[in-house]
């Protein structure tokens, strides 16, 4: 079984997504499992700034050549800002996950929603049992 | 048994080999009471020469080409087509091979899809085009549907100028979408009334057929301007692709997309199929374009070739969420038409245009001075127009025939077909069309016909 | 990288079942070597005056010209594609050995009589009367696929079998709606091809996967406590994508039929039951038939297939327009007076040209034929299954298949190398690989239908190829990574093709 980086600091969706926040802003990108699990990406459907979801609502959609997945927004929210270098270099999701390969920012309209979100710990443990 | 290569005794090694008494154990766990308990009832097996000898008998009870002059187009085009064409097809790597799944032993398929979505982009004035669909009915169909992915929300196409099969091709896969349709009636010169009168912005597309289905050249850049002012997508649609060949390309018009039949392309007529749809699109759509894809890359030496790309769209990924069930393309067809066009050529093929709607203008002088026919539609055709006859399309119809003569289409059949604005009149009339393949005598034959007696 | 190390060491005596290159040569694009000037064509000679266009349409409606369209003279034509068609593997050169897909040997009486002028050279629209032996022969034909199906009537009309799907679950709507209902879902096996949730999306349906039971088979239990007032039908393969007989399936048809469900059936698989068994007295009220699988029109490189559909009669009423139908005096004619219609699907009447091909295979085989066919089909696949079971894991067990059998990647544990690695191998060996990773619920399937077209000699070479390639799986792994070797292109980069996607040949992009 591969290792896969979990940052401590960051917290976790069931759809394999990790938010970083900043005051109402989720940062969100999709986990290092995730991007391997899916291989190697070749597109990434990005929601239009302004454009509001409902927790657990599909934003957009990560493709790789023979696999294809919908993103979940994983607390709801306004999109403020999307990572339009992923339309050139969808690749970047591979290659730096937490960082330059970012998703969206969302403007989170219902903070109570950032408590489910889950830790690090707890998330690990769900890859670990997925891949065991 | 020719097809199968196995004597009894290599039947009876392999069923040693599996364990099992006999063929018939084989199917032990289909239950008893399922089983066809009688044999198929069906003719008896014949010979390959007893087959030709029915087969080539019946063939023989039909009109075609070989018998008849054909002056009927309307959605499929007696042309010629040159024997290198059959030839190639014919090569077994072609027409027994499969999808190209495997690139590395598909390279031939692969470069020839390249190849023709190339030249449908080149024909059609847009960036992309993809490896085709089942017919031009179904590919204006699909188009349809694709604009309606691309203005989600939208829920309300609108038709002008469409083929009647097309449109109840449209209508039978919208049926469960809850999408209104809308006709743009055809006014007095045969061209449909203003498209801004008809788009608002619960348009998701428009679809505008160029020549439209009674042979009128549409004054499509006018439709683009009313259908980008609604924000909706313009499709164009070609049922006579030679007509690309002569007419400025529908992308340069402002078209979104342009789909439509390239049977004309080489295609024997087939009895209406196979035939080949084709779709063309603009780059920002691609991800919501139907069907096979062929893309470049390199191999691992760096070496060119090609792949079947984006299928993330397709149904075998994305299942119930593709963008269409479609799986096949018409590979063979396509083929044919790729290697038709790269014979025609860049001249030939504007050439033989020319020589098409030279022969439809002599056709209309002919009909002008032909006491008894007339021609109700004064906008400018391609190769096809309609002419009106002195007493009924039928009998028309059947006097040309008398003269084996394939006179055209009887539109009587299909007046409640075509709306149409209040001074709209057509009368008796048949929709005619005029290729190479129609000599002038045989022209001068067919307005003799089908004016009878009144000539 | 070709030299003669990449060989394997096992291959089966005196190089049988290694593809070697021949005289493969290279071939540019079109584009690439056109040259202004060319011709290919020749033009009759104008016997009407030519007349310029621009005397009757506005310059902006024309074209001016197709710029960068090719120029080639015919031989250069004749010579690219030919070149091109030594890049493909196919039926008429080697074991094609891809599931689901029946790549069976296409006789060439097919081809000759599809070409027939009488039958290729004929207008849709044409006046019947002038159509009757085209239109008879249509009529037999859905006769002929009726009876080996156990259907009332059939419909050619659909293009390939993905639109046939989608004629058949509109026919299983319009049912309901005329009934006053509406039913929302359908159920669908896991095991299922792509296109049946894709078709039922198409109407409107939401989709509910049923799970196969751990024995590669559908179970009634399964299918009970989904089934309801609210479900339109039951999807099914027969035999499913596994390779097995769907036992259950009268029992589940009851299931289904009880509350008002109708049960659509996959024919994809139809050449492991001809003569056997019939899917319309199995429970089935709608199929489609593939021409090209079952009926030996030639799959072209991807198509044109052709679909037709058959149903019992309480469909009836549903079927496409226009319907053949039979006059008293023996003539055939086509019947648009449907007013319960789903509709038109196509143009014209369907792919007519495939119709004469099936036509011909199915007059060739006689009922005896045909049934000797799935006999030998259903043998060759056992055949395979036993020779390789006891080094490749069966994803059914011990279970009989039927025409098709489909292998885990179990065997492959301990390696670094996948299905993909296999199939590519393959290659090298002489053969199209079989289909992979499908059906999705066996972990890197490898489906293998060997068709009855092939010979013991030939099943054995393939067999001895899979277990080289094994050996080779443990010994160097590296071989297969990189393969095939031995082919024009080595393995292509899908990812650089779809993250930049390279649709047509510009000016100035060639090599």
């Amino acid at each position: 079984m591969a290792d896969y980086t979990i940052p401590d600091d960051l917290r976790y969706s069931e759809d394999d997504e990790w938010t970083r926040t900043d005051g109402d802003i989720v940062e969100i990108g999709v986990t290092d499992y995730a991007q391997d699990q899916l291989g190697d990406i070749v597109f990434v459907e990005l929601p239009e700034v302004g454009a509001s979801f409902e927790q657990g609502a599909p934003f957009g959609v990560i493709e790789s050549v023979k696999a294809v997945s919908d993103l979940y927004a994983p607390v709801s929210g306004t999109i403020t800002q999307v990572n339009d270098s992923l339309v050139d270099n969808p690749e970047q999701v591979n290659e730096d996950c937490y960082q330059s390969g970012w998703i969206v920012k969302i403007q989170c309209s219902n903070s109570a929603e950032l408590g489910e979100l889950l830790d690090a710990a707890t998330y690990s443990s769900s890859v670990t049992d997925r891949t065991s | 048994m020719a097809y199968n290569p196995h004597t009894d005794a290599d039947v009876a090694s392999m069923l040693e080999v599996i364990g099992q008494p006999s063929i018939e154990a084989l199917f032990r766990n289909l239950p008893e009471k399922i089983r066809l308990q009688q044999d198929l009832a069906l003719p008896s097996a014949l010979s390959e020469q007893e087959i030709l000898e029915e087969l080539e008998a019946r063939a023989a009870h039909n009109a075609n080409l070989s018998n008849y002059t054909y002056f009927l187009g309307a959605g499929t085009y007696p042309h010629f087509s040159p024997s290198a064409v059959d030839s190639l097809i014919s090569r077994s790597e072609f027409y027994t091979a499969y999808t190209p799944y495997q690139p590395e032993i598909s390279q031939g398929s692969l470069q020839a899809i390249f190849e023709w979505q190339t030249m449908i982009t080149m024909l059609t004035g847009l960036d992309a085009a993809n490896a085709s669909l089942y017919d031009g009915a179904s590919a204006a169909a699909e188009a349809a549907l694709m604009a309606l992915r691309v203005k989600r929300g939208r829920k309300k196409v609108v038709v002008a100028g469409l083929h009647p099969h097309y449109r109840e091709v449209l209508d039978t896969y919208l049926a469960a979408l809850g999408v209104e349709i809308v006709t743009v009636p055809y006014t007095k010169d045969g061209r449909a009334q203003a498209i801004a009168d008809f788009v608002d912005d619960q348009t998701a597309c428009v679809l505008i057929q160029q020549p439209n289905f009674l042979g009128c050249v549409e004054d499509v850049q006018l439709a683009a301007q009313a259908v980008q002012e609604a924000g909706a997508l313009l499709v164009g649609v070609v049922t006579e692709a030679l007509s690309m060949a002569l007419l400025r390309p529908l992308g340069e018009l402002g078209a979104d997309i342009v789909c439509g039949e390239a049977q004309s392309f080489g295609l024997p007529m087939n009895f209406g199929g196979p035939h080949l749809g084709f779709m063309a699109t603009r780059s920002k759509f691609l991800r919501q374009m139907p069907g096979r894809l062929v893309g470049e890359t390199v191999d691992l030496r760096g070496k060119r070739g090609f792949v079947l790309t984006l299928s993330t769209r397709e149904q075998h990924i994305r299942r119930e969420k593709a963008t269409s069930n479609i799986c096949t393309n018409q590979g063979l067809c396509l083929l044919m038409a790729t290697i038709y066009l790269s014979l025609m050529g860049r001249q030939g093929l504007q050439k033989l245009a020319r020589l098409n709607f030279s022969k439809a203008e002599y056709a209309k002088q002919r009909v002008r001075e032909t006491a008894g026919l007339d021609l109700p539609l004064s906008a400018p055709s391609f190769n096809e127009f309609v002419i009106r006859v002195p007493d009924s399309a039928e009998a028309a119809l059947l006097r040309a025939q008398e003269n084996q003569l394939i006179g055209g289409l009887d539109l009587t059949a299909y007046s409640n077909k075509i709306d149409k604005t209040d001074d709209f009149d057509l009368g008796p009339a048949v929709l005619v069309c005029f290729t190479e393949l129609a000599k002038r005598e045989d022209i001068d034959r067919l307005c003799q016909a089908l004016a009878g007696d009144d000539a | 990288m070709t030299d003669s190390t990449t060989f394997p060491s096992t291959y089966p005596a005196a190089g049988v079942g290694i593809a070697t290159r021949g005289m493969s040569l290279e071939e540019p694009l079109l584009f690439e070597s056109s040259r202004p000037g060319a011709v290919g064509y020749s033009l009759p000679k104008a016997d009407v005056p030519d007349c310029d266009p621009a005397s009757v349409l506005p310059d902006e409606f024309l074209r001016e010209d197709i710029p960068n369209f090719p120029e080639l003279s015919e031989p250069e034509v004749v010579r690219h594609f030919t070149r091109m068609s030594t890049w493909n593997a196919a039926v008429d050169l080697g074991l094609y050995p891809l599931g689901s897909c029946t790549m069976k040997y296409n006789p060439k009486v097919n081809e000759r009589v599809a070409r027939l002028s009488g039958f290729a050279n004929t207008h849709p629209l044409q006046a019947q009367e002038l159509s009757q032996g085209l239109l008879g022969s249509m009529m037999d034909l859905s006769e002929y696929l009726a009876e080996v199906a156990g259907f009332d009537h059939v419909t050619l009309q659909p293009a390939a079998g993905a639109q046939g799907e989608l004629a058949g679950v509109m026919m299983i709507r319009a049912y309901h709606e005329a009934r006053g209902e509406q039913r929302t879902k359908i159920l669908i096996p896991d095991t299922a091809h792509g296109t049946n949730p894709a078709s039922a999306a198409l109407n409107g349906y939401d989709t509910i996967s049923i799970p196969t039971g751990d024995d590669g088979i559908l179970h009634p239990e399964a299918i009970e406590p989904l089934m309801g007032p609210d479900v339109a039908g039951l999807m099914i393969t027969n035999p499913n994508t596994l390779g097995l007989f769907e036992e259950n399936l009268v029992e589940i048809a009851k299931i289904v039929h009880n509350q008002g469900g109708l049960i659509y059936g996959d024919g994809a698989n139809l050449n492991a039951l001809m003569g056997i068994a019939r899917p319309g007295d199995l429970g089935i009220d709608v199929m489609h038939f593939n021409l090209h699988k079952t009926f030996t029109t030639p799959h072209g490189g991807g198509g044109p297939g052709s679909g037709p559909v058959g149903i019992k009669a309480h469909l009836e009423p549903f079927l496409p327009k226009p319907v053949l139908r039979t006059h008293e005096d023996g003539g055939v004619f086509l019947d648009n007076d449907r007013p319960q219609s789903i509709g038109r699907l196509h143009g014209n009447l369907g792919n007519v040209g495939m119709m004469t091909r099936a036509l011909t295979y199915i007059r060739f085989m006689g009922p005896d034929g045909l049934k000797r066919s799935t006999e030998m089909a259903v043998l060759n696949a056992n055949y395979v299954a036993a020779r390789l079971k006891d080094r490749f894991v069966l994803a059914t067990g011990d279970r009989p298949v039927m025409h098709e059998c489909v292998f885990s990647d179990e065997h492959l544990e301990g390696t670094d190398v996948t299905t993909m690695d296999v199939a590519k191998r393959l290659i090298d060996y002489g053969y199209h690989p079989p289909t992979t990773y499908f059906p999705l619920i066996v972990h890197g399937a490898l489906m293998i239908e060997p068709t009855e077209s092939e010979s013991r000699e030939s099943l054995d070479c393939f067999i001895a190829a899979l277990l080289a390639i094994d050996d080779e799986a443990r010994r160097d792994p590296g071989l297969l990574h990189k393969a095939p070797h031995n082919t024009r292109l080595t393995r292509l980069d899908e990812t650089r093709a779809a993250r930049k996607p390279i649709l047509r040949w510009s000016p100035g992009s060639g090599e």
